[in-house]
C-alpha cells in the first residue's frame, strides 16, 4: 500500500482547510497546522535519533502510515548497555522508599497524558477509543501497584533463617544488575509496563526493545520517564528491529539477565543459547493462546490484564543470604 | 638428662589415629538404580573407581548409556504419575524422614565410603558432609505438607521427572541437596553422580530401598559426561538441576534453550575473603585456612582469593605460613589430618599446570615442608603472595589448596576487586567494625556473604551465585522454589 501521509495519532482534529475563491487581498482562512513529533530513542536520558541515522515507517494494523520510529542499530543497542550499567550502582543504591517515590512519580506522569496514550494505543493496537482509554488505565494501574513493591519485596521474598547454630543468617533479594527486555509485540502499552516496570521496581536497570511494530506509545513512555525522575539510564527504550537487535542484547557480556516476553518464537532458542554465552538468567517467553491478544502481531501472549503476581520481579533478583557469628 | 623426652626424641612422634576401613563393606560390582532394582547398565559398560590416596581399584560402576537414561526416566514418570504427586505430603514428609534417619544409623558407613572414595578427611566427612546431608533431608521433609505456605503461591505444583547431575567434591551431601527438596516438592529424580564419586550415591540408593521408597521415585545412573548429556537432553525430564563446572553449566544452558525445561546451576567460584586490619587476627586466619583448605580447596565457594588490608599483610602473611606448616596431610581415614588426598589425576594436573602459572606469571610461591605419601595424588597447600588481578591464579577457579593473596587499601578497593571476576558466589568479610561488615555485605556481588566466619552450611540457608556461578538457590524455603510451579 502507499503512504498516504502520517494519519491522525493525536486527539487534536483539524478541519480541513476550506477552498474556494477567495479575493486578492483576503487571505484564506486555516486551520492551524498540527506540529507532529519526531519519534526518538531514549539512552542515558537523551533522546538521540540512532546513530546509524536510520528510521522505518510504523504503520497502524490497517496499514495506515503513522510515523517513521528510529531504527535503533546494533551500536545504539550496546550504547544502551553502557548507559544502564552505568546507572546500577546509583538506582540499586538508592533506597526503597525512594524507588517507590520514583515510580509513584511515573504513574502521576502516565495518567496526565492519559488521553495521548489512548490515542496512539488506539492507532497502534487497532483498538476503538474505549478500549484503548481502558487498556491505558490497566496500565497506569499496574505501574501503582509495581510503584508499591520496592520497599516490600524483601519482606516477601527475603526471611532470617534459623540455621543450627550461633550465627545470625539472613536472605534478600537483590536486583540482578542489566536486563534486556523484549516487549511484547501485541501489547504496545499495558505489554510494556508489565515487563518494564517489574525490572526497575526491583532495582535494575533496563535496556527495552519496544514492539517492533508497534513502537510509539513506548516511545512515548520514555518522554514520561524522563520527566519523572527516573535516572538516566535506569531505562532504555530501543525502536527498530528485533532481528537486528535482540541477538545483540542476548549475546552481550555486560547484561545479565533478559525478558524474552516478546521474542519472536522462532528466534526464543537462538537468543537463549546466546544468553548462555554469560549464564544470563532468562525469562522465557510465557505463551497464552487464551489472551485477548491472540490474534495480534505476537500470535499468542499472555493476558497482560491478569493480576500479575511477583514472578516477574523475582526473575530478576538475586537471593543473597549473609552469616555473622552471635557471640561475645 | 636421662628419663627426659626430647622433641625428636620417639616418644614424641606421630601416632596416626586411622579409621577402620573395615566399617564399610565395598561390593566388586553396582549396577544402576532403576525403577527400585540395581540392575546392570543395558549395554554392559563399567567404569572402574579408585581410592584417590592410594589409586587402588574399589569397585566397578555400571556406566549409563542411552536406554538406561531411558528406563531411568521411564521408571520416574511413572512413579511421578502414578505414586509420589498422588501421594499426600504428610506421606512424602514421612519417607524423607525415614532417609534421613538411616542415613544417621549408617553415619559411619557414609563417611568411611565417602573418605575411600573421594579422598577428604575422614573428620570432615564425619562432621561435615554426613551430618549435613541428613539435615537436608530431615530439613525438607518438614516442607512437603507445607508447601502451601511456602510463600510461592497459594497452589505450587511439583514439576515432574528431575535430573540431577552432581560433582565429585561433596557427593554424598550434593545428592541430598539435590534430593531432598525435589522429593519433598513431589517430583522424581534421575541423580547422575560423579564419575569419581559414585559409591555413596549408590549407598543412598540402599538407603532409599531400606526406607521402603516406592520404586523409580528415586533412580541413580552412574556414568561420566556421556549419560549426564543424555539426561540433559531427554524429553522427560521438566528439570536439570546441576552442580559443577561453569564450562558444563553454559553448555547446559545451551542445550535446554528454547525448550520448557527448568534450568537451576551451581557452578564455579574464586571468592574474595577479605581481612581488614580491625579483624579479630586469631579467628580471621583459622578461617582464611578453613576457607581454602577444607576439603582439599575442593570447594566452589572456597576463599580462593585472600584480599589482606595492606597494613596487616605481614602479620597475616606470618601466621598463615605458621598455621600452615601445622596442618597435617595424609591418610584421608587417619581422624587427625587436615588435608586429604586430590580426587583424581585429572585435577592434581590442572592444579600444578595453574600454580606454574602462578610462578611464571611472577607470584611468589610458598609451601609448608611436609611429606606426601608416595601413591595416590596429593598437592602440599600452597600459598602465593605477590598475586595481581590479572594473574590467572586470581582469575580462574583452581579447585585445589592455593590460596592467593592480594591487598588492598581501601573499603571501596577492597569491593572493586572482591567484585572483579565474573564469578559471585561467595564472599568473606574479616572486621571487627559491624556497620562496614553490612556496608560490604551491600556490596559484594555474591550469593553468600560469610561475615567473620566462612564455609558454613546449613539446610534452611540458600546457597547459589551471581553472574557467572549459576542461577538459583539450594537449601531454605528459597530452595523449593526451583523444583515448584507456583
Amino acid at each position: 500500500m502507499p503512504d498516504r501521509g502520517p494519519a491522525k495519532a493525536s486527539r487534536a482534529k483539524a478541519s480541513p482547510a476550506k477552498a474556494g475563491p477567495a479575493g486578492a487581498s483576503e487571505p484564506v482562512p486555516r486551520a492551524r497546522l498540527d506540529v507532529r513529533k519526531t519519534y526518538k530513542l531514549f539512552i542515558g536520558g537523551v533522546f538521540p535519533r540512532s546513530e546509524s541515522g536510520r528510521s522505518y515507517p510504523v504503520r497502524t494494523p490497517g496499514g495506515d502510515l503513522l510515523a517513521y520510529a528510529a531504527q535503533a542499530s546494533r551500536k545504539d543497542a550496546r550504547d544502551a548497555v553502557v548507559a544502564a550499567r552505568r546507572a546500577v550502582s546509583g538506582w540499586s543504591g538508592a533506597t526503597a522508599y525512594n524507588r517507590g517515590q520514583v515510580l509513584y512519580r511515573v504513574a502521576e506522569m502516565l495518567e496526565g497524558r492519559a488521553g495521548q496514550f489512548a490515542a496512539e494505543v488506539a492507532a497502534a493496537e487497532g483498538l476503538t477509543a474505549m478500549a484503548a482509554r481502558a487498556r491505558v488505565a490497566a496500565a497506569i494501574d499496574r505501574w501503582v501497584w509495581y510503584a508499591g513493591w520496592p520497599d516490600k519485596l524483601a519482606q516477601v521474598a527475603g526471611a532470617v533463617n534459623p540455621v543450627a547454630g550461633p550465627y545470625v543468617n539472613f536472605s534478600l533479594p537483590e536486583p540482578v544488575g542489566v536486563v534486556a527486555v523484549l516487549a511484547p509485540a501485541a501489547s504496545s502499552l499495558l505489554g510494556l509496563v508489565s515487563v518494564l516496570a517489574p525490572v526497575i521496581a526491583t532495582g535494575n536497570a533496563a535496556v527495552v526493545a519496544a514492539s517492533q511494530d508497534r513502537p510509539l506509545p513506548a516511545a512515548t513512555l520514555a518522554e514520561v520517564l524522563a520527566t519523572s525522575d527516573v535516572p538516566a539510564g535506569v531505562v532504555n527504550l530501543l525502536t527498530g528491529y528485533q532481528a537486528e537487535l535482540a541477538p545483540v542484547l542476548a549475546g552481550h557480556q555486560d547484561v545479565d539477565a533478559i525478558d524474552l516476553a516478546g521474542a519472536a518464537p522462532a528466534s526464543a532458542a537462538d537468543l537463549e543459547r546466546l544468553a548462555a554465552g554469560n549464564l544470563k538468567r532468562v525469562l522465557r517467553a510465557q505463551r497464552d493462546s487464551a489472551g485477548p491478544d491472540a490474534a495480534g502481531a505476537a500470535g499468542t501472549e499472555p493476558d497482560w490484564a491478569a493480576s500479575p503476581g511477583t514472578s516477574r520481579m523475582l526473575a530478576f533478583t538475586e537471593i543473597k543470604t549473609v552469616w555473622h557469628p552471635a557471640g561475645i | 638428662m636421662a628419663g627426659t623426652p626430647q622433641l625428636a626424641d620417639p616418644a614424641w612422634a606421630y601416632a596416626p589415629a586411622p579409621e577402620s576401613a573395615g566399617i564399610v563393606s565395598i561390593a566388586p560390582e553396582y549396577g544402576l538404580f532403576i525403577d527400585g532394582q540395581f540392575r546392570p547398565a543395558a549395554a554392559g559398560g563399567q567404569l572402574a573407581t579408585i581410592n584417590p590416596a592410594t589409586e587402588e581399584p574399589l569397585a566397578r560402576v555400571a556406566e549409563a548409556a542411552q536406554a538406561d537414561v531411558d528406563a531411568a526416566v521411564t521408571a520416574a514418570t511413572v512413579a511421578f504419575e502414578r505414586v509420589w504427586r498422588p501421594m499426600p505430603g504428610a506421606e512424602r514428609a514421612k519417607y524423607l524422614y525415614r532417609i534421613a534417619r538411616i542415613v544417621q544409623e549408617r553415619a559411619r558407613e557414609f563417611a568411611v565410603l565417602e573418605s575411600l572414595d573421594n579422598g577428604k578427611p575422614i573428620r570432615e566427612s564425619r562432621d561435615v558432609d554426613v551430618p549435613l546431608a541428613a539435615a537436608h533431608f530431615f530439613y525438607y521433609a518438614g516442607w512437603a505438607d507445607k508447601l502451601e505456605h511456602a510463600g510461592l503461591g497459594p497452589q505450587p505444583r511439583p514439576l515432574g521427572v528431575a535430573g540431577q547431575i552432581i560433582p565429585w567434591n561433596f557427593p554424598l551431601l550434593m545428592a541430598a541437596w539435590k534430593l531432598a527438596p525435589a522429593l519433598a516438592a513431589g517430583n522424581t529424580c534421575v541423580l547422575k553422580p560423579a564419575e569419581t564419586t559414585p559409591l555413596t550415591a549408590l549407598l543412598l540408593a540402599e538407603v532409599c530401598q531400606q526406607a521402603g521408597l516406592p520404586p523409580g521415585v528415586v533412580n541413580v545412573l552412574t556414568g561420566a559426561g556421556a549419560t549426564g548429556a543424555a539426561l540433559v537432553a531427554h524429553p522427560g525430564v521438566r528439570k536439570i538441576a546441576f552442580t559443577g563446572s561453569t564450562d558444563v553449566g553454559r553448555q547446559i544452558a545451551a542445550a535446554v534453550a528454547g525448550t520448557s525445561t527448568r534450568l537451576t546451576l551451581e557452578l564455579g567460584g574464586k571468592a574474595a575473603n577479605i581481612v581488614f586490619d580491625d579483624a579479630p587476627m586469631d579467628q580471621a586466619v583459622e578461617g582464611i585456612v578453613n576457607g581454602i583448605f577444607f576439603n582439599q580447596g575442593h570447594v566452589c565457594c572456597a576463599g580462593s582469593r585472600l584480599l589482606v588490608q595492606e597494613s596487616v599483610l605481614d602479620e597475616v602473611t606470618d601466621r598463615l605460613r605458621t598455621r600452615l606448616a601445622a596442618l597435617r596431610v595424609g591418610d584421608p581415614l587417619d581422624k587427625n589430618t587436615d588435608i586429604g588426598a586430590i580426587n583424581s589425576r585429572e585435577q592434581l594436573t590442572k592444579i600444578c599446570e595453574l600454580s606454574d602459572a602462578g610462578e611464571a606469571e611472577g607470584a611468589q610461591r610458598w609451601s609448608p615442608a611436609c611429606q606426601l605419601p608416595q601413591r595416590g595424588f596429593w598437592f602440599a597447600p600452597t600459598i602465593f603472595t605477590g598475586v595481581s588481578q590479572s594473574h590467572r591464579i586470581a582469575r580462574e577457579e583452581i579447585f585445589g589448596p592455593v590460596l592467593s593473596v592480594l591487598t588492598f587499601r581501601t573499603p571501596d578497593e577492597a569491593v572493586a576487586k572482591a567484585n572483579n571476576t565474573p564469578y559471585g558466589l561467595s564472599a568473606g568479610v574479616w572486621t571487627d567494625k559491624g556497620s562496614r561488615v553490612l556496608w560490604l555485605a551491600q556490596r559484594l556481588r555474591a550469593g553468600v556473604v560469610w561475615a567473620n566466619t566462612f564455609n558454613k552450611f546449613d539446610p534452611a540457608s540458600p546457597f547459589g551465585g551471581y553472574r557467572e556461578s549459576g542461577y538459583g538457590r539450594e537449601g531454605g524455603r528459597h530452595g523449593l522454589a526451583a523444583y515448584l510451579d507456583a
